[in-house]
């Protein structure tokens, strides 16, 4: 029994091992790729659309009124980051009912890279929304004594974020395997149904998570330009 | 051979003592996030979906402890490098 599909591999190109997260990461991405370029190639603003093109569009109306909700302001700066992640776990977890799918959101690699790419992407949100200054001076918030903490939570967030998605989806594949070997007639679609909610429920996680520390990262400068201009609006209408 | 049956011993222990303590402690922070929020639900039926959302991740945020307990009792199990490194020298000789 392995707990990760890194230790399953199909073969050698040069030095580099193929794993099953490999090979179901490009599949993964493979579907993602193809089945939107087939369906945005021929877009239409007639009144009668594809069917393809009205799921797209739920779908990205859905992820955009999420985004909305959390940070409140325009969404579509960061729909491409959010959105991606979202649909890339989404369907590596949702692909695992498919018999012999390993789903690449179950190896550590995978996860962490996801990790990864939301440690990177904060401090750049931070930077484009309030200036280079105005990032670090995020850190010495509020006194500058919480520096070290601030730090450290910037790295075990990222672990968490990381691990949780791990664990989670490992659990799954993981109870699934248990529950055949001592039910195997009924018990396991049970369990495989349980671990499809959790795989949903995982994917919103992840990127409301993402999107919540990025929100974070960039709503101080926000919270502060609307208090100052409740001041200034104070002194134009408190003093006739 | 006896550290290996040592550390095989301690390992299965540990691995079930690890979700047997870190899993019921989990489950009482999460029902009592729950409760708490069906509390607040049941007095401002409006402010459902914030109330809901920040209910999905406080879950998620609490979960993750039971389920970092999982990874180290799977680990335990599946993964041991102590086990690994004793097997080795044992297979060697």
């Amino acid at each position: 029994m392995n707990i990760t599909p890194d230790a399953i591999i199909y073969g050698h190109i040069g030095p580099f091992a193929i794993n099953a997260t490999l090979v179901f990461t490009w599949l993964v991405m493979a579907i993602l790729v193809l089945g939107s370029w087939a369906i945005t190639r021929n877009l239409s603003t007639e009144a009668s659309v594809s069917r393809g093109q009205l799921l797209l569009e739920i779908v990205l109306e859905g992820i955009r009124g999420q985004i909305r909700e959390v940070i409140g302001t325009n969404p579509d700066r960061y729909l491409p980051f959010i959105g991606t992640l979202f649909l890339f776990i989404f369907i590596s977890n949702v692909l695992s009912i498919v018999p012999g799918f390993h789903p690449p959101t179950g190896s550590l690699s995978t996860t962490s890279a996801l990790a990864l790419c939301v440690f990177v992407a904060v401090p750049i949100f931070g930077i484009l929304s309030q200036g280079f200054r105005g990032y670090l001076k995020s850190y010495f918030q509020p006194s500058p004594l919480m520096m070290p903490f601030n730090l450290i939570g910037e790295i075990t967030r990222t672990i968490s974020l990381s691990i949780r998605l791990f664990g989670n989806m490992m659990s799954g594949t993981m109870i699934a395997a248990v529950a055949l070997v001592i039910a195997p007639l009924f018990f396991p679609i049970i369990m495989n149904a349980l671990g499809l909610l959790i795989g949903v429920i995982q994917a919103y996680i992840f990127s409301i998570l993402a999107l919540v520390f990025i929100a974070s990262a960039t709503r101080a400068h926000e919270e502060q330009a609307a208090s100052t201009s409740n001041t200034t609006e104070e002194t134009i209408h408190g003093k006739p | 051979m006896e550290s290996l049956e040592l550390i095989g011993l301690i390992s299965i222990i540990m691995a079930g003592a690890t979700v047997g303590i870190g899993a019921p402690i989990t489950a009482l922070g999460e029902g009592w996030a729950v409760s708490r929020a069906m509390g607040a639900l049941a007095q401002q039926p409006d402010a459902a979906p914030t109330i809901s959302r920040t209910l999905f991740i406080g879950l998620a945020m609490i979960e993750s402890s039971a389920i970092y307990c999982f990874v180290v009792s799977m680990i335990l199990i599946f993964a041991n490098p102590f086990w690994n490194h004793f097997a080795s020298i044992a297979g060697a000789q």
